[in-house]
């Protein structure tokens, strides 16, 4: 059984507008799945359709063998157990990093202050922030920003990871650092679905690489197969695009 | 123009028959203070329960606390008060009707009600705008991390929402005050109401609504003050609004 199943999923934002067209792949347990395209193809709506932070209209999508269109499936608590890494971060600005890494471990999974503390702190030590945990969000580089906000995701201890373009709100110089933490976490076996434009840590870490354009899944192909041969005319275009620069 | 300046007056017998026409000023104070912090909690409260109605993605609450919002927000807060005093008890079943009327004090609850629930409206639409200030990526992160919409709110949004409409907050906490002395129409005998019977009974105007004035003054001095210490308490370090 996949870890992520998403069987011909359809959305439409109001009647005209299809966002996504009849997406279907499967995430195995394990795997790193990266996911790319053009802007406005769809991608961050398809990886929010998979905790639910967007509806969807038609097919279905499994975690863990859970249906999330299930009227008895309790969202809050799926969507803990999937790990969610945003573009812009989006660290709790007025609470400390450390109220960043425990608010949800206390309020959601019932763990007490201790337990949670001392989760934050090993995962802060993980990626390598321990002397910043007393700091605010601002006090920090955009780069640490996103180690912490990566550190706050594994806190629930995800079975599942989601990126949402995680590098590229980042000065470039910052951008190895978070790619170091999530090479890591790949190469311990987390299941990661990332959409990113990285290709480097696609040849790197990668298992399967999508693309999409338009809404629609446009390959879905093993790393070596997609670098080496993209079928498609688009696909071809877009990577000699982004690999140009 | 000949008018008697008397600043001694203040120190005078009021014909109240009990102190000096300064012991009836600041009654008027205390009854301005007491209505004003009423007032305040019942806008906050109504208003951040209507504001936040106003962000949730239901259709049908959004309708209903728009129509709050306009209800409370543009009819005058004099004809506000005018019904919650006069018109309410008619309407009322005659027992509840009776009750109100003979409410002790029946002045001051109106007239904090009053203010503070046309206040609100105003509370609402500042924290709305506060809560839809912050990324849409606030809620959504609190959301995937397992929270529930009411926690999403308690612990991530509110939070900033309420820090970021600390000025604009300021500034309804002093158009509050301003406001009790509307109550002086349905009978609340609170500072403006004191200084127009000392002018009544004394002719002294000028010093009468002179101190009135200062005392208003000193009243908004106070509270910038203490929202200053607050905002200053509970700012967020590095912190830049905006980003
Ligand atoms: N809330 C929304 N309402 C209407 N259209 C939206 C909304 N969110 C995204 N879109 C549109 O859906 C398309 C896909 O968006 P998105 O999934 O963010 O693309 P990507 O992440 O691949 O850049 C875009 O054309 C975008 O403008
Ligand atoms: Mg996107």
């Amino acid at each position: 059984m996949p870890m992520i199943e998403i069987n011909a999923v359809s959305k439409w934002y109001g009647p005209q507008f299809q966002v996504l067209k009849d997406c279907t792949t499967a995430i195995e347990k394990g795997e790193v799945v990266v996911v790319c395209g053009p802007s406005g193809s769809g991608k961050s709506t398809l990886i929010k359709c998979v905790n639910a932070l967007e509806p969807f209209q038609a097919g279905t999508i499994r975690v863990d063998g859970i249906n999330l269109a299930d009227p008895s499936t309790d969202l809050p608590k799926l969507r803990a157990r999937i790990g969610m890494v945003f573009q812009h971060f989006e660290l709790f600005p007025h609470l400390k990093i450390t109220e960043n890494l425990c608010l949800a471990q206390e309020k959601v999974l019932g763990r007490s202050r201790d337990e949670a503390m001392s989760r934050a702190m090993s995962l802060l030590d993980r990626v390598g922030l321990r002397e910043h945990a007393h700091k605010f969000p601002g006090q920090l580089s955009g780069g640490q920003q996103q180690r912490v906000a990566i550190a706050r995701a594994l806190a629930m201890d995800p079975i599942a990871m989601l990126f949402d373009e995680p590098t590229s709100a980042l000065d470039p110089e910052m951008i190895t650092e978070v790619l170091d933490v999530m090479v890591e976490l790949a190469r311990e076996g987390m299941t990661m679905m990332v959409v990113t434009h990285e290709m480097g840590f696609a040849r790197k870490v990668a298992h399967r690489v999508i693309f999409m354009d338009k809404g629609e899944i446009i390959e879905d192909r093993p790393k070596d197969e997609f670098f080496g041969t993209p079928r498609s005319e688009r696909a071809q275009i877009f990577l000699s695009k982004i690999l140009a620069h | 123009m000949s008018y008697n300046w008397n600043w001694g007056i203040f120190w005078e017998a009021s014909p109240e028959g009990v102190g000096t026409y300064l012991t009836m000023l600041l009654m008027g104070l205390r009854w301005t203070v007491a209505t004003a912090l009423l007032a305040w909690v019942v806008a906050l409260v109504f208003g951040s329960i209507v504001g936040v109605m106003r962000t949730l993605p239901g259709r049908t609450i959004g309708i209903v606390a728009s129509a709050y919002v306009e209800f409370f927000r543009n009819i005058p807060l004099l004809v506000q008060l005018f019904l919650w005093y006069f018109v309410l008890p008619e309407l009322l079943p005659q027992a509840a009707g009776m009750w109100l009327k003979q409410l002790p004090n029946a002045p001051f609850w109106t007239g904090a009600i009053g203010v503070g629930l046309y206040m609100s409206a105003r509370i609402a639409e500042q924290l709305r705008a506060g809560i839809k200030s912050l990324p849409r990526g606030q809620a959504m992160a609190g959301t995937a991390l397992g929270l529930t919409t009411v926690q999403t709110y308690r612990y991530v949004l509110l939070p900033m929402a309420y820090r970021i409409i600390m000025p604009p907050l300021t500034s309804e906490f002093l158009n509050t005050i301003k406001n009790t002395s509307v109550a002086l129409t349905i009978g609340l005998m609170e500072l403006t109401a004191r200084a127009r019977a000392m002018q009544e009974f004394s002719f002294q105007v000028f010093e009468a609504f002179t101190a009135a004035t200062l005392l208003y003054l000193a009243l908004n001095a106070i509270v910038v003050f203490g929202m200053r210490r607050l905002e200053k308490a509970v700012a967020v370090p590095g912190y830049i609004a905006g980003k």
